[in-house]
């Protein structure tokens, strides 16, 4: 390697790497007690010390599925033998199996509001920003601002009037309704990020294919789209994990059948008392998928933040 | 950036055609399909953000509540600033949030720029620590915040037992969220915890953008490693941390997912952030006049303090 006046020698490097580990490590302590919590028995997660070493088990995720009552010995000596393991699981804790829980339901409208936004998002988000990135659009800076400027208001703030809104037009706790909230959430996040990744892409492809016949459509969607993928992937995947993360929009705007699951996971009780091992077993459940993307999403992860107003 | 296309051979083609031929050869105009691609979007922001502002703010002037839909609403005036701003309950909830903000604000800073700092030393295995650290941002900060719960728990909660085992203190004797001294210092801890990789983040990307040339002048010069850290990279690196300050400043002004799961707002109003009170006037007290009041001034607030901060970022950039 060349010599460079910035190289810092082995002995910087070697503290500075410790000092960051140190803290990587910490920092990535409150996750892993979620992960291990889902696996400790209710005595376990509340045992003094904090057990750092237990017999792990799947009540947790088995509570986390059902909803179950208390039954006294004598009519649990009574019913029938368990047919499954977890039904098993859940007897010897002195308690049945009344039905499932609403966990899955939430999970999945988290799915469908998700994906339903993310996809409403990117449609109108590439259209938008293709525009204000090849074409004379008149005011573009401050409809571009304008657009921007929609991500600084409280959503509490913006909460009152669409909560009146929904009501009136029938989108109150509706997938359809939270879908499109969503979308208009995250389209300042996708227009900025993709009209900065269409910006990267030279013109002169696209004139060269004008040249050869192609209308413009053709043009967006036969040479840009292409040659934007990774840029409308990555945003996707901003956009997909803000709408799972979302939460205020949704405690206060659903309830029955759209809810999605960040305002269910804090409400999990147990049979007499808060059920931990069940609250973190559905945690880390739902931010499993988001530590995956963050990973795959490592490279743009910063321009995603900033709404690409930092590009590496 | 602007009028690329019209720059092009094919404008220049495009303008000396007929416009009838033209429309035949290429389909809608260019300015037709800009107003194609834009229109959705922009008829969606103006109904769900344009639309519901206006909306506040001529509900911000009556005495209209949800939970009354039938009784005859009044027009008030300025009634509900006045109240607003004459209200103590308001300024110490001014009074928390800007705690909360600042603290935040400071911690973060201080050590995401700490950590910045030591990764871009290049250590091996630097972007998989990287990786690592920028977990907890990218997560649900209500499902997050919901669990951080368990860790402030007296004597069971991790956090108590880690604090005890450094400091000797029983850690059954302090309660972080149910004690009004240490819950502002609870929300800062959880805060600081899930946002301090995002301010790194940046100033990692400010460092990475100081060329090498310039330090290597400072050698020749003799300038002492101190002296460059203070004249090179503190001042190359200020704008970014600058914009990694707006950020975190517009987002923990609007904060509430993590704090109303932490402690929702108590014990007393000691962390009532404005969100947090917001949601109480307007979802729990039903009083949408006053809270749509309350919404207009935190929104001219935000919209007001960004708009002088840009001015000063713009500044320090161009020098």
């Amino acid at each position: 390697m060349s010599y460079s006046a910035n190289e810092p020698s082995s002995r910087t490097k070697w503290g500075a790497g410790t000092v960051v580990i140190l803290y990587a490590i910490v920092t990535l302590m409150p996750l892993l007690w979620i992960v291990a919590t889902g696996f400790k028995t209710s005595e376990d997660a509340i045992a003094y010390p904090p057990k750092v070493f237990f017999e792990p088990t799947a009540e947790g995720y088995v509570n986390l599925f059902t909803t179950r009552t208390r039954v006294n010995n004598e009519d649990l000596a009574n019913l029938e033998p368990a047919k499954t393991w977890y039904e098993q699981l859940v007897r010897d804790r002195g308690q049945v199996i009344a039905g499932p829980s609403r966990y899955s339901e939430r999970f999945l409208n988290s799915i469908i509001i998700g994906f339903g936004s993310t996809a409403l998002c990117m449609l109108l988000g590439t259209a938008a920003a293709y525009a204000f990135s090849r074409f004379r659009v008149p005011l573009k800076d401050d409809l571009l601002f304008f657009i921007l400027s929609t991500r600084m208001m409280p959503p509490i703030a913006v909460a009152i009037p669409i909560f009146l809104m929904f009501k009136n037009l029938g989108l109150s706790d509706t997938h359809l309704g939270m879908i499109l909230l969503y979308t208009a959430v995250n389209l300042s996040l996708s227009v900025w990020l993709l009209k900065g990744f269409i910006d990267e892409i030279p013109v002169e492809y696209e004139e060269a294919a004008l040249i050869d016949g192609y209308t413009r459509f053709q043009a967006f969607y036969k040479v840009v789209l292409p040659q934007a993928a990774t840029g409308i992937a990555s945003t996707a995947i901003f956009c997909l994990i803000f709408a799972w993360n979302e939460y205020a929009f949704a405690v206060l705007l659903t309830s029955g059948t759209a809810q999605t699951a960040p305002p269910f996971i804090p409400t999990i009780i147990g049979v007499g008392g808060k059920d931990w091992p069940a609250v973190a077993a559905g945690a880390t459940l739902f931010l499993m998928p988001v530590m995956v993307f963050t990973i795959v999403l490592r490279k743009h992860l910063l321009r995603g933040i900033t709404f690409g107003a930092v590009r590496k | 950036m602007q009028n690329k296309s019209s720059s092009g051979p094919i404008e220049r083609l495009a303008e000396s055609t007929p416009d009838s031929i033209a429309s035949k050869a290429r389909g809608l105009s260019d300015r037709a399909i800009a107003w194609i691609f834009i229109a959705p979007t922009i008829f969606l922001l103006l109904a769900v953000n344009i639309f519901p502002l206006i909306w506040t703010i001529w509900l911000s002037f009556t005495n209209f509540r949800v939970n009354r839909p039938n009784r005859d609403i009044d027009w008030v005036g300025f009634r509900n600033y006045e109240r607003i701003l004459t209200d103590t309950d308001t300024w110490a909830t001014m009074q928390a949030t800007a705690h909360f903000l600042v603290w935040t604000i400071v911690l973060q800073v201080l050590i995401g720029f700490t950590l910045a700092y030591l990764i871009n030393k290049k250590f091996r295995g630097n972007d998989m620590w990287t990786t690592i650290i920028v977990l907890p941002m990218m997560l649900s900060p209500a499902v997050v915040g919901n669990f951080w719960t368990f860790l402030y728990q007296p004597q069971i909660g991790l956090f108590n037992y880690v604090v005890a085992f450094f400091t000797g203190a029983d850690p059954a004797s302090f309660s972080m969220i149910g004690d009004v001294h240490l819950a502002p210092w609870a929300i800062v801890i959880a805060d600081t915890w899930m946002w301090t990789p995002f301010v790194m983040l940046i100033c990692l990307a400010g460092l990475r953008s100081i060329p090498d040339y310039i330090y290597e002048a400072a050698e020749c010069d003799r300038a002492s490693k101190w002296r460059q850290f203070w004249t090179i990279t503190i001042p190359m690196v200020l704008p970014f941390l600058m914009l990694a300050v707006l950020f975190r400043g517009i987002e923990n002004f609007k904060m509430f997912d993590l704090v109303v799961q932490l402690t929702g707002g108590g014990p007393g109003n000691t962390t009532t952030l404005t969100s947090i009170d917001l949601k109480r006037e307007a979802f729990e007290k039903w009083r949408t006049g006053f809270s749509s009041a309350y919404a207009v001034i935190l929104f001219v607030t935000v919209f007001g303090l960004a708009s002088i901060y840009v001015k000063a970022l713009n500044k320090v950039k161009e020098r």
